[in-house]
């Protein structure tokens, strides 16, 4: 392992492991033998802990931008900061031990065990053998693998939702401030990808990594996404914003057919009850929990045939209620994230 | 690389239960030995029940015998030692420069070695060189050099796209790459390559003879010259037996090098 003039800012940011910023200016990517761009100035800022999702088409170059990121493709030109630092300054084997690296194959070492693989990072960075077997226990716990169940495992021996907690918890090893994540969920079914969403959602509650997620389906990234950029041709960013924002006013055709059918529900998603201006209590009406969304609401309208709906505080005291036109009125509005809980 | 196996496994613990695997294994493992001493037990008893001439006497005895099987085995392992040392390297270059040219240049030269008869290139090099043992060594080593350099670019090649992009994303080096990855999943398809090229060694070590340099082909050989059948059967039994026996002790070593997991 080479000393690299550098390791003095990758254990800074590496001691972050809240997240740091990126910033990138002007990215172009030219692959020899092509004389379109893969990407063309492609400049993007994204803050500390932020959750940012790239959507676009396959071939689109949203994975390719995101790969020049870690230098597993170099740039043609421009630059590339984390922290405020050049990546193209750094030795790009050290630079990548301190960003996470999920791709959608997974791609664990079939000849380690689940422990080993996890440990693959620590062990380069010269951790003693105790304290990786101690961050390979608790990171078991955290993608909810049992370590006494799963540690000894081959990977062949664990199913695809399994694999897939193990490479999360394989790239969250030592513990990188940045997580590049490459459709790490798409080979799963859609019940397993749900799940593992929810899960992960929960586990960037705690960690507050910087996340850039690369992902075709727009579901999947206003669920995940603190900001989503759509991106087109060459990895032009169409629009760059808040899952809500974009729903609620696409920037342009392109965004809005990528958006698909059912904005306005896909929207109702993201907002909670509370955020409607609630009626009186309506007697005998069924309820809903004030935690959720408007979306709930609508389909439990739906589904009891009810005019209107109570909501429920914690204890089932019905705190107000909700029609048709509560929720519309809510959506007249364009809101500001509504966030999720 | 299959990701799926047919291997029942115990979900409580985790373990690979490959019963019917094993007893496969043991089955494998057991039945060249038995074989080959059946094989051996009867050339015995058919060349003890002979009158053996004085010719005859000068060949099949205890210490001629030996000698030419050491000289054989000496060979065919000295041979094989240098092919590994040489061909799997040279797997590992052509894999690493991935340059055509160079991998068909490299894969010509095996090719050649391979499809030129094995005897022609022991009598030339008697002829431009010198006879004996380090002569045949050479002549093995060009013979049997294809199967590992070959079998080490396809093991290297097979190794799954994603492990090496994971370990290169994970701030891998390449030689990194290759000694933790890389290596280690072509493991098998190497020592299958080995395997192959152990047991044409030993077929061919045979021909060092005509050079001076000993091994069982002299029995054969002298058999036939002298029309000595017996002579040239036991030859020709314990040429086999060593081929068989060597393949049977490469399985062995397959199976219990080949990495867990895969």
């Amino acid at each position: 392992m080479a000393e690299i003039t550098n390791t003095g800012f990758l254990t800074a940011i590496s001691e972050q492991s809240a997240g740091v910023s990126i910033e990138l200016d002007n990215v172009t990517k030219v692959y020899p033998g092509q004389s379109a761009p893969a990407v063309e100035n492609f400049s993007m800022s994204i803050e500390p802990g932020e959750f940012v999702v790239f959507v676009g088409p396959s071939g689109c170059g949203k994975t390719t931008t995101m790969k020049m990121i870690n230098r597993i493709i170099e740039p043609t030109s421009g630059s590339i900061r984390i922290d405020g630092k050049d990546v193209l300054s750094l030795d790009p084997n050290a630079l990548r031990r301190h960003i996470g690296y999920v791709i959608q194959q997974i791609g664990l070492f079939p000849h380690r065990t689940i422990a080993e693989n996890i440990g693959t990072v620590p062990r380069m960075l010269g951790w003693s053998k105790s304290k990786v077997a101690e961050r390979v226990d608790e990171l078991l716990r955290t993608v909810q693998l049992d370590p006494a169940d799963f540690a000894k495992r081959y990977p062949k021996q664990l199913s695809g939702g399994q694999q897939q907690r193990a490479g999360v918890a394989r790239a969250l090893a030592a513990n990188p401030p940045v997580m590049l994540m490459d459709e790490p969920f798409g080979a799963t079914d859609p019940i397993t990808r749900e799940k593992l969403q929810a899960e992960f959602l929960r586990l960037q509650a705690e960690l507050g990594k910087t996340i850039i997620f690369v992902t075709h389906d727009f579901d999947e990234a206003i669920r995940l996404g603190d900001r989503i950029a759509v991106m087109s041709e060459r990895s032009k960013i169409e629009q760059f914003d808040t899952p809500a924002n974009i729903l609620a006013a696409p920037a342009n055709d392109y965004v809005a057919s990528f958006i698909g059918q059912g904005a306005a529900i896909k929207r109702l998603t993201l907002i909670p009850v509370t955020a409607a201006r609630l009626l009186p209590v309506a007697e005998g009406s069924p309820g809903i929990p004030a935690d959720g969304s408007l979306r709930d609401a609508l389909d439990l309208i739906v589904l009891t045939g009810s005019r209107a709906i109570n909501v429920v505080d914690a204890d089932g005291r019905p705190m107000g209620s909700l029609d048709h036109a509560t929720i519309s009125a809510v959506l007249g509005t364009p809101s500001k994230r509504g966030g999720r809980g | 690389m299959s990701t799926a196996t047919a291997d029942p496994v115990d979900w409580s613990t985790g373990e690979v239960t490959r019963f019917r695997d094993r007893s496969a294994m043991v089955a494998r493992w057991a039945a060249a030995p038995a074989f080959v001493a059946v094989a051996l037990i009867a050339t015995f008893a058919f060349v003890s029940a002979l009158q053996l001439d004085s010719i005859e006497q000068r060949t099949l005895n205890p210490d001629y015998i030996t000698a030419r099987i050491r000289e054989h085995i000496v060979l065919t392992i000295v041979a094989s030692a240098l092919v590994a040392v040489l061909a799997i390297p040279a797997g590992i270059l052509v894999h690493r420069v991935q340059s055509r040219i160079f991998r068909g240049i490299v894969l010509t030269i095996g090719n050649i070695g391979q499809a030129t008869p094995a005897i022609g290139v022991v009598i030339l090099l008697a002829i431009v060189w010198q006879t004996g043992f380090a002569t045949a060594v050479v002549a093995l080593v060009a013979y049997s050099f294809l199967p590992v350099l070959r079998n080490t670019m396809i093991g290297l090649e097979q190794v799954s796209p994603e492990a090496k992009e994971a370990a290169r994303g994970m701030g891998m080096t390449p030689g990194q790459v290759l000694r933790h990855i890389e290596l280690p999943l072509a493991t098998p398809t190497i020592l299958a390559g080995l395997r192959t090229s152990l047991v044409f060694a030993v077929g061919v070590a045979t021909v060092a003879t005509f050079i001076n340099a000993g091994g069982l082909g002299d029995m054969i050989v002298n058999g036939l010259k002298l029309q000595r059948f017996p002579v040239l059967l036991v030859g020709a039994v314990l040429v086999a037996a060593i081929a068989i026996l060597i393949d049977w002790l490469a399985g062995i070593v397959e199976d219990l090098v080949r990495p867990k997991g895969l």
